[in-house]
């Protein structure tokens, strides 16, 4: 019973996780090696915000999530959109973007075991026999609310319409007057505040440590490769697949085997099927 | 009123064009164009290590050197196949892991090691990225990026291996003047024997499937059975670094999977001039003392290596090799439109 | 030389997702004719040639060659056997000399088997039997075309070296994927007895085609695809003849006036 709750909510974490980076794949088809980056910056902005300046807790949540996005934006602005279509190059520069965010952090003096973050809510509650931390309840409520208003939002605004359009086939995006260049922009801003989103929900959770940037950013993409680059409803089932799949290892074997499962999961996926589960083929090769 | 304009023009130096094919041979100078670059490259790598005031330059001047085989193996890979590897760190902990396993477990010297990691690396490393190689050259990143730090915890967490201390009492080479002449001689033996191999007719398939894939299947070739031999081949040389790193640190461990071995190569390619195979060799010779320098100031080198190697992407700034080969090969001039 | 079709395609049918692009095709292709595939834009043309030579996987159907069943088999090994396929969209390796583009496909398998075309059964050195290769299809040895950068050269070159490319392999079985496209009239009139020089050889060609009029007078037999299905097949003169093909391309008023221009 444990294993059913304790998984579901590791799964919830990873979809969360996921979600960003999909988002930022799926629309500019530009692989983000910053989301880990992104998630930390998140973490130590709200931290700082939070018991540096004093401010309160929810204040800081929303101000650091709103930064994180604007730090996306730039890093869209300025460096991606340059590189944009040659693949090799889209790569090394998001990676080391992230690098360079994360060795900065950690340069700068954010090391150690020092940096936490509140929870939302204290206590726990009884779920059965099993107790469980409100403030995971409350990650699995928030995720779900975060889940619906971003299916609303992608199909019932006009900007969530866009971002889909250009989802589905950019160059016709770009004949209905969709500009691209601009969405990749907001898909990249919002692909970011998910991560910073991620990041407030999880980290209360534990501490706040550098290596945090680079186990998210695999968990990410191992989630988006199982469930299918480009695919949301993949990378949710992916999330539940794996997330499970991790709590079963560590009930059965041990903990330290959690970012193998992770890694078993994408080797097995690029054997057996590679697009993923909900993944199109064409996102594999080139069409003829 | 007529606007003049003016446009750039490039062409092939006199002499280069002169020094093609077998007409190289007509007069020393023609000769000296083609062969003074090589030779400068060679003697000066060759008397390096005597030049060098301390021992401990000395030792900078090998780590140098496999430095510049991971590059090397980087640029091959990238430039002429196409597939990004973003963890140079895993070839050089799998060749050093081997090495180290061969000598303290089954008590063999460096000169039987060193072969053998590099193919025994080189065939696990091949295996374990093969699921990849059939498809875009994003999984390729992913993957390559995940091993390292995915093998680091698994070593950590089994305490197999030597666990978080690593392996000790590697055996080291048998002087410091062998170890840096033999580091030197594979440094420049697989800069020339990529430089030669990208032009055999293999190197010809190797970029085909880079730039025009669906053309060499359509013409019954096994894309997956080139990109492997590629990648053989990459990674045993990045392997063999790893070897030869262990023998020099005598001791292999987690930290062999660190992020230097990452960055630097890319790093060392985009700045040197990715594509010439030199280029990388000659950034690893900027950076790499560079890096030893900066140990101090902990990971703040990374910062600066990956905001420099941005910087360099973002200008699309050829890197210094490219800029030196056109100048020497080709001048401009201003001519009117 | 046997009666069985040296290529035989069974109910074949590609859909990707709800767009049904090929729909249950079947033709059988004999040895050593010119089989020409007409059909309006978006008729599944090229995604039937895709099916046969194995770049898509088909959603269903089964495709023989010399009565062996290669259906599923991918696009490498489907060429190793002998198919090959020029693309609509013209492929060469642009950064690469003429001649280097034929040292690629030499380097195959199966040129290493066969010689390579006019290699009688052993391969030489590949630069030499490219350059042999390109004076066949009209390259002049002692030009300077072969040297070129492939990135230079016209379109009626390129389509050429596309045929070149098929060539080296010593293919049993050529696909033109619309090679007379964007070539003019006088292009077009020069490449016509280069493929009937093909077919001399013991070549089957599949051509698909728009340019009806030279296509009919190459081609032994002509097969008409609309919306993805077979809508008849035969020879040049009936198919010129029916009002259904006329239906297909013009719709159906004013055909005669159209046609009596073609």
């Amino acid at each position: 019973m444990d294993i059913l709750i304790y998984g579901t909510i590791n799964s919830i974490a990873l979809a969360i996780m996921a979600m960003g980076f999909a988002l930022v794949y799926g629309i500019s088809r530009v692989p983000n090696f910053a989301h880990g980056a992104l998630y930390v910056v998140c973490g130590f902005v709200t931290w700082s915000l939070l018991r540096g300046l004093g401010l309160n807790y929810l204040v800081s949540i929303l101000l650091a999530m709103i930064i994180t996005g604007v730090i996306g934006a730039l890093i869209y602005q300025f460096v991606l959109i340059r590189v944009r279509g040659m693949a090799i190059s889209e790569i090394i520069a998001s990676y080391a973007i992230g690098l360079a965010i994360l060795e900065g952090f950690r340069w700068w003096g954010f090391k150690g075991m020092t940096y936490t973050l509140p929870v939302f809510v204290e206590g726990s509650i009884n779920i059965g026999d099993i107790p469980v931390d409100l403030h995971r309840v409350v990650i699995v409520g928030i995720c779900a609310a975060v889940v619906a208003f971003l299916w609303l939002f992608t199909h019932y605004t006009r900007i969530g319409l866009a971002l889909r359009g250009m989802a589905q086939d950019e160059r016709a995006a770009l004949m209905l007057g969709i500009d691209s260049d601009l969405m990749a922009v907001v898909a990249m801003a919002f692909g970011s505040m998910l991560a910073g989103l991620a990041a407030v929900l999880l980290l209360p959770l534990g501490n706040i440590v550098v290596e945090a940037g680079y186990n998210v950013l695999i968990l990410a993409i191992a989630v988006c490769i199982v469930g299918g680059l480009g695919s949301w409803m993949g990378a949710v089932i992916a999330a539940f697949l794996i997330g499970f799949a991790q709590i079963l290892t560590v009930v059965y074997w041990g903990a330290h085997y959690q970012m193998v499962v992770a890694l078993l999961a994408i080797i097995f996926t690029l054997i057996l099927k590679p697009s993923g589960l909900f993944g199109r083929q064409k996102e594999l090769e080139e069409r003829v | 009123m007529t606007i003049e304009e003016r446009r750039k023009e490039r062409l092939d130096r006199g002499i280069k064009v002169r020094t093609d094919g077998i007409y190289a041979i007509m007069s020393l100078r023609e000769l000296s164009y083609l062969t003074m670059p090589r030779l400068v490259l060679i003697v000066g790598l060759l008397i390096l290590p005597l030049v060098m005031p301390s021992m401990y330059w000395q030792r900078v001047i090998s780590i140098v050197c496999i430095y510049s085989l991971l590059a090397l193996s980087f640029d091959f890979l990238a430039h002429f196949l196409g597939l990004v590897s973003l963890g140079g760190a895993f070839f050089i902990g799998t060749g050093g892991y081997i090495a180290a396993i061969m000598n303290t477990y089954f008590g063999m010297p460096p000169l039987l090691t060193i072969p053998i990691a590099t193919v025994v690396g080189a065939g696990i490393c091949t295996l374990l990225l093969l699921p990849c190689l059939p498809l875009r050259g994003v999984y390729f990143a992913i993957v390559t990026l995940m091993y390292p730090l995915v093998l680091a915890r698994i070593i950590e967490a089994l305490n197999i291996l030597g666990g978080t201390d690593g392996i000790y009492g590697v055996a080291s080479f048998a002087n410091r003047w062998i170890e840096q002449y033999f580091v030197i001689l594979m440094v420049l033996l697989f800069l020339f024997g990529m430089r030669r191999l990208v032009n055999l007719d293999i190197g010809l398939v190797f970029r085909a499937v880079k730039d025009n894939d669906q053309a060499v299947r359509a013409s019954g070739m096994n894309i997956t059975f080139y990109k492997a031999i590629a990648v053989f081949i990459a990674s045993g040389v990045g392997c063999l670094g790893g070897a030869c790193l262990a023998h020099i640190y005598m001791w292999s461990g987690i930290s062999q999977f660190a992020l230097d071995f990452s960055i630097i190569p890319i790093a060392a390619t985009v700045i040197g001039g990715a594509g010439t195979l030199v280029g990388p060799v000659l950034g690893c010779f900027i950076l790499v003392p560079i890096n030893e320098l900066l140990r101090a100031f902990g990971t703040f080198r990374i910062l600066i290596y990956s905001l420099i190697l941005v910087a360099f992407i973002v200008f699309r700034s050829e890197g210094i090799m490219v800029y030196g080969q056109r100048k020497y090969h080709q001048f401009e001039r201003w001519v009117k439109i | 030389m046997n009666n069985q079709p040296i290529l035989q395609v069974q109910e074949v049918t590609k859909a990707f997702g709800g767009v049904i692009a090929v729909n249950g095709v079947s033709l059988d292709v004999n040895e050593g004719e010119i089989l020409g595939i007409i059909g309006p834009n978006g008729s599944g043309k090229t995604t039937l040639i895709n099916c046969i030579t194995g770049f898509i996987k088909m959603t269903s159907g089964k495709i023989f060659f010399r009565g062996k069943d290669i259906t599923g088999k991918p696009a490498h090994k489907i060429a190793d056997m002998g198919i090959t396929r020029t693309f609509q969209i013209m492929r060469p390796y642009y950064s690469l000399p003429c001649y280097k583009n034929l040292v690629i496909p030499l380097f195959s398998p199966r040129a290493k088997r066969t010689g390579g075309w006019r290699g009688g059964g052993k391969l030489g050195d590949r630069d030499t039997v490219s350059i042999d290769i390109l004076e066949e299809i009209g390259f002049e040895r002692d030009s300077f075309v072969p040297y070129k950068l492939a990135s230079t050269l016209p379109t009626g070159y390129l389509k050429r070296l596309e045929l070149a490319r098929c060539l080296a392999v010593k293919p049993e079985i050529i696909i033109c994927d619309e090679i007379f496209s964007g070539l003019s009239m006088s292009e077009i009139a020069s490449m016509v007895p280069l493929i009937e020089r093909l077919q001399m050889d013991g070549i089957t060609l599949i051509m698909i085609e728009h340019r009806l009029r030279e296509l009919f007078r190459v081609s032994n037999r002509i097969l008409v695809l609309n919306f993805g299905e077979k809508v008849i097949e035969g020879t040049p003169e009936k198919i010129m003849a029916d009002e259904k093909v006329k239906e297909v391309y013009f719709g159906s008023e004013e055909v005669e006036e159209v046609m009596s221009h073609a």
